[in-house]
Parts: structure tokens; C-alpha cells; sequence
């Protein structure tokens, strides 16, 4: 299995290298749109959440993603260097009270656009994995 | 008179402006907040308050772009204006729905569409 481990500071625009190689490894391998589209949207969301919410964009730490592209299915992994947060405690972004918030709709998207998103147990790193749609 | 910047492209229509996006992938995280900055300028410094925000050219967005749609949302309400999103691509519609904003922006097929609902229009 081809993998590959990319680490990346703190900062917003980091994300970008983590996306160039990410949609490069899917093209490789013929994905369709709609799948590039829900692996590169659930996998900016988990990495704009691990250095925002996770890493609290702190220069001294990193996010490392790591991730796998098969014919059949992609895994990505990411993990910050944060205390971790509860996934259950996070409020449901379409639920009235909040449609309006400015934020809190990245995990939400995450779980619509991928088969699967598996928190470890301390809440600082997020499995994600998506098989190619038939 | 229509209007560019590096990222948006402004055509005003009546009372109304048409606001289409430059870049294909506007809303992601490395320009968003400039471009988040744009809009609400247009609002609070340029006092457009009828916006018409044109989704054609927009491949591709995340929820960091949704937040600066609401506050922009809020932006125009404060004044009293009106803002619609209009000609987004089924693959980036699916995104509003998902978070169900769907139902908090009014959201139309096409420009002419859109152009009618504008209080004061037709």
C-alpha cells in the first residue's frame, strides 16, 4: 500500500500542501469528482480543525496526516498535538439555535462526505476513510 | 459600470449587485478571509445592501467560506438589505444542504431568477 506521512506547522495555508498531494495520489488513481470533492473537503476540515481547535495554532506544534490511496479506497488520518476534545459534546450545527454560528460545521461535513470517521480515544486524532463509489 | 478586484467581479443591476466570484476555488482557507473581508466592505463601507452572490464559477468551498456567508448575512439584515446566492452547481449545493443553510439563504437557479425577487424589482 502506497503511503504517505506529510507534517505540517500550525498555520492556516499549510493545509495546502497536504491537499496538492492528496488530490494528486486521487487523480493517480482515477477517482471521480464527487469522490475528490468529499475526500479533499472532509480532509480540509479535519486538518483547518487540528490546527485551529486542536494545535490552537501554536508554531510549536504540528499536524501530521497521514494517508493512503488504493483503487478501491482512501484512508486519511490526522492528528494534532492538542489535549483532544469530546466529538459527542460538539453541538449539532443545524439545529436552529446554531444555523446562524459563524463555525462548527467542519466535523458534521466530515461524517456526511466520508463512510467513516473514527475519533481515538483522546480526541486529537481523527481516522477517515472513503471507498470508491460505484 | 462593472467593477473587479483580484477576486471578485461587480456588476450592478438597478439597485442590485451582482457579485461573481474570480477564482474557481474561492473559498478555501488560504483566501477566505480576504475575500470574507470584500463582501462585508461592500456592504459597510460601499453601502451595497442588495447582493446577488453569483456561485457559477465556484468549484469548490468549505465551511470556513459558509461562516463569512453568515456573517455576511448578518451584515446586510443589519441594514436592512437583502441578500441572495444564486447558479451554485449541484456538488456545492449538496454542501448547504448538508449543513442545512439551504434554508437560511434564499437560493435561486439563475440571475434573472434571482434579479426578480429583489423587493422594489419588476
Amino acid at each position: 500500500m502506497n503511503s504517505v506521512k506529510i507534517e505540517i506547522p500550525s498555520e492556516p495555508a499549510a493545509k495546502l500542501t497536504v491537499e496538492k498531494a492528496l488530490l494528486e495520489a486521487l487523480q493517480k488513481h482515477s477517482y471521480a469528482e464527487k469522490d475528490i470533492f468529499a475526500v479533499r473537503l472532509a480532509t480540509e476540515e479535519a486538518v483547518v480543525n487540528a490546527i485551529r481547535h486542536g494545535n490552537k495554532l501554536d508554531s510549536q506544534k504540528k499536524v501530521v496526516v497521514n494517508f493512503s490511496v488504493t483503487d478501491g479506497r482512501v484512508t486519511v488520518v490526522v492528528c494534532d498535538q492538542g489535549e483532544g476534545f469530546d466529538p459527542a459534546g460538539v453541538p449539532d450545527p443545524t439545529d436552529p439555535r446554531f444555523l446562524e454560528a459563524p463555525s462548527g460545521r467542519g466535523l458534521m461535513l466530515m461524517r456526511a462526505y466520508m463512510d467513516e470517521v473514527i475519533f481515538n480515544e483522546e480526541g486529537n486524532e481523527v481516522t477517515m476513510i472513503k471507498t470508491r463509489s460505484k | 459600470m462593472e467593477t473587479r478586484s483580484e477576486r471578485l467581479f461587480l456588476e450592478p443591476r438597478g439597485d442590485v449587485t451582482i457579485v461573481s466570484f474570480m477564482d474557481k476555488k474561492i473559498l478555501d482557507e488560504a483566501n477566505i478571509q480576504e475575500i470574507g473581508d470584500e463582501l462585508v466592505q461592500l456592504v459597510t463601507k460601499d453601502h451595497r445592501i442588495k447582493l446577488l452572490l453569483n456561485f457559477e464559477n465556484v468549484e469548490y468551498l468549505s465551511s470556513a467560506a459558509l461562516g463569512k456567508l453568515i456573517s455576511l448575512h448578518k451584515r446586510v439584515r443589519e441594514q436592512n438589505g437583502e441578500l441572495k446566492l444564486c447558479s451554485i452547481r449541484p456538488e456545492i449545493y449538496e454542501v448547504f444542504k448538508i449543513t442545512k443553510l439551504n434554508l437560511l439563504f434564499e437560493i435561486y437557479d439563475d440571475e434573472e431568477l434571482a434579479l426578480k425577487t429583489f423587493k422594489g424589482s419588476g
